[in-house]
């Protein structure tokens, strides 16, 4: 390890325990906004491990998610939270792996229309054995975990998430993603096995965003189906990992934090017009910012390393 | 980016003028109710318009009299997009940030369920309006500041027995009934109160079917009970079954001499739907729409909203409100521990009636209502009067 690479993890830890702190600093709104900014920014990188390099974009989000509140509505009751939390990451990537060896050979939109179907799948799915067999739909999840619980296990699961995605970068698993979203023939004439890479990929950004719903489902206090597989999350998602950029590991944190303050202030003050807001952003994100927030950030950066170089004036 | 910085400055004006408006002789409502996603129509048919009409009404009556002070309400309200964390999100908010004076109770059992923890630690007092549970009690202990305005589950699920047996007593309907329901937390909860009260009433249940949410076409179950034989039919349904059970049994010509569907039927724009074809149907809810109290708030409504109110949730959220108002006005302060003990204790003049509470759920429930001459009437009530008495409704008009 080179001894620019410690300093910068010692200043990442820096940051991260400065944002552990912030539970102890303020209890109300900002906390709470703090939590929904936390999770989406677990969301957005769980996903972008997947969809940044396969280029797939997947709408599963809120189907993980779903599972993972189930996990602790179930079991919460029976085994400490952490546990939970992990379980509900294992039942997230069984999940994943089913789904995934069912459709990741499909290409393109076929895929996309598949996964925005599995939230309502595993909906359905829910509602049918509640109904059938336990004869009740809600089920209540009282602990006295507080809104700082939820954050510090949020950040907690944003520093896995990062180091898992910055290990995957670095491992032969990252090089073959990267061949295969570039172009999946030269890949597979290159001897990569594309569907195993990708069904690992999407098993691990699945657990993720599983555990993330574990995490959260303390605050839901009552979870019936129709609000834990909800599926304008997964829209939610996939516009403010794209506003952020894709093609970094840290993309989607520039892209989730202002997205997610714009949104409240729109909705607290314009509560009727947010989804038109909404469209019309992802509309400007798609067609103006191709590489996102971070695209742009670097090129930035990049141009002014440039002209500082040639010594020109800025 | 500039305009980015723009939009920006302006949002934090706006906030900035928001935050100034703010004076001592105010009292601040806060409300978070759907306006986006999945429960946006269903609020913006029978919350909203009614939330704003109680505040006009009592702005333009000089505001509520608080110990001899007259005091304005300022509404505070946000859209919780029907999701339980943005809703958890808006209650931080707005006792928190905005620090309202009172919160009027969100809209749906769900959200009301979800939030009731952190009402409670705001120690404000829930008046759910459209809400509510079988097993109420364990939660009013944990929570005693949650109120039932909709009653219990059993409450609604039952009156439908009450209203076929006292017709079966008069020989208006027969003994056999055709029980459906929707696939869903509600439907559910509506079966475990219903079918044991069918069965121990002595009815013979020929048809029992079950349909999923959002079911399109619901021919099937129409006609299964259409060859069932049966004299009442009996649907514990939500509002888009409601109208194509409704649709179906006209298509069908099925004629039973009781048709009762749940949520949706006593909608103003049910009435509407089915013109002169709806007399003698019944649906859940009901109210005394002869009533002056009725009537002043049906034509207040249209007038000041341009939204008709319906026949049974409209008036239930008034009166929630009506009653956290009274209460303040009661106790002469904003002392939140005190208003909930009066609103526990206390009998209220509303728009739905005299209301009371024990132990928190509400006595008083208007459950079966029956349209007649394109008005909906409450036929039968817990611990009211009823409107009107219900008849066999005569064979489709269309």
């Amino acid at each position: 390890m080179t001894r620019s690479v410690f300093i910068q993890l010692i200043l990442l830890a820096l940051v991260v325990l400065c944002f552990a702190a912030l539970p102890f600093m303020t209890e109300g709104f900002y906390l709470t906004l703090a939590v929904n900014i936390a999770l989406y920014v677990a969301l957005c990188t769980a996903w972008t491990l997947f969809s940044g390099p396969t280029h797939l974009v997947s709408l599963a989000t809120a189907a993980f998610f779903g599972v993972g509140i189930y996990a602790t509505a179930i079991g919460v009751e029976y085994l400490p939270f952490p546990v939970v939390i992990l379980l509900g990451g294992l039942a997230g990537a069984v999940f994943a792996a089913g789904v995934g060896a069912m459709t990741l050979r499909l290409s393109g939109v076929y895929f996309v229309i598949f996964t925005l179907g599995l939230a309502e799948l595993a909906r359905q799915l829910v509602t049918y054995f509640q109904t059938k067999i336990f004869g009740s739909i809600g089920l209540f999840v009282l602990t006295d975990h507080s809104e700082g619980d939820l954050f510090h296990y949020l950040l907690a699961l944003i520093v896995v998430i990062f180091v898992t995605g910055w290990l995957i970068g670095r491992s032969r698993l990252g090089f073959a993603m990267r061949v295969i979203g570039n172009d999946e023939l030269v890949a597979r004439h290159f001897g990569i096995e594309v569907a195993r890479s990708k069904i690992i990929l999407f098993v691990i950004s699945g657990a993720f965003i599983a555990m993330a719903g574990a995490i959260m489902a303390p605050r839901y206090a009552y979870v019936e189906p129709a609000s834990a597989f909800n599926s304008t999350m997964s829209f939610l998602v996939v516009i403010m990992a794209l506003l952020g950029g894709t093609r970094r590991l840290w993309g989607p944190l520039v892209g989730v934090v202002p997205f997610t303050i714009i949104a409240d202030l729109i909705s607290a003050y314009f509560p009727e017009h947010i989804n038109i807001i909404i469209g019309l952003g992802f509309l400007l994100i798609v067609y103006l910012l191709k590489d996102g927030v971070s695209g742009i950030l670097l090129k930035a950066l990049g141009s002014n390393r440039l002209t500082r170089a040639q010594g020109a004036k800025p | 980016m500039k305009y980015t910085g723009t939009v920006l400055l302006a949002v934090i004006a706006s906030a900035a003028l928001n935050a100034g408006s703010v004076s001592a002789d105010t009292i601040r409502i806060g409300a978070s109710a759907p306006r986006s996603g999945p429960q946006a129509g269903a609020a913006s048919a029978v919350y909203w318009p009614t939330l704003e009409l109680w505040v006009h009404n009592v702005n333009e009556a000089g505001g509520l009299d608080v110990g001899g002070e007259k005091m304005m309400i300022e509404l505070v309200a946000y859209d919780d997009k029907s999701q339980p964390d943005e809703a958890v999100k808006n209650i931080q908010r707005l006792t928190t940030q905005d620090k309202v004076d009172f919160i009027a109770a969100p809209y749906s059992t769900g959200l009301n369920l979800a939030t009731a923890p952190l009402i409670a630690r705001a120690g404000l007092p829930q008046i759910v309006a459209t809400g509510n549970l079988n097993d109420l009690e364990p939660f009013v202990e944990k929570w005693p500041n949650t109120f039932w305005l909709l009653g219990r589950a059993s409450d609604l699920s039952t009156g439908i027995v009450g209203t076929l047996s006292s017709m079966r007593e008069k020989g208006e309907v027969g003994n056999k009934v055709a029980l459906v329901y929707v696939g869903d937390a509600f439907g559910l909860e509506m079966m475990a109160g219903g079918k044991p009260a069918f069965e121990e009433a002595g009815f013979e249940i020929v048809y029992e079917s079950s349909y999923p949410i959002g079911a399109q076409d619901l021919a099937p179950i129409i006609s299964g009970a259409k060859s069932s034989g049966a004299d009442a039919f009996v649907a514990y349904s939500y509002p888009p079954d409601s109208f194509a059970l409704t649709e179906q049994a006209q298509v069908q010509s099925f004629n039973p001499a009781v048709f009762y569907v749940g949520v949706g039927g006593a909608l103003t724009g049910f009435g509407e739907r089915f013109g002169d074809g709806v007399e003698g149907v019944m649906s859940m809810g009901g109210i005394d729409p002869v009533s002056d109290a009725y009537q002043q708030f049906r034509t207040q409504q249209i007038a000041v909203t341009g939204v008709a109110p319906d026949y049974w949730a409209n008036p239930i959220v008034y009166a929630g409100m009506e009653i956290l108002g009274t209460a303040i006005e009661r106790v002469g302060s904003l002392d939140k521990a005190a208003v909930i003990s009066e609103i526990q204790s206390g009998s209220f003049d509303t728009v739905i009636g005299q209301v009371s509470f024990s132990n928190n759920i509400v006595e008083q429930v208007w459950n079966v209502g029956q349209w007649h001459d394109g008005v909906f009437y409450g036929v039968n009530a817990k611990g009211l009067d009823a409107a009107a008495d219900p008849f066999v409704k005569p064979v489709w008009s269309r």
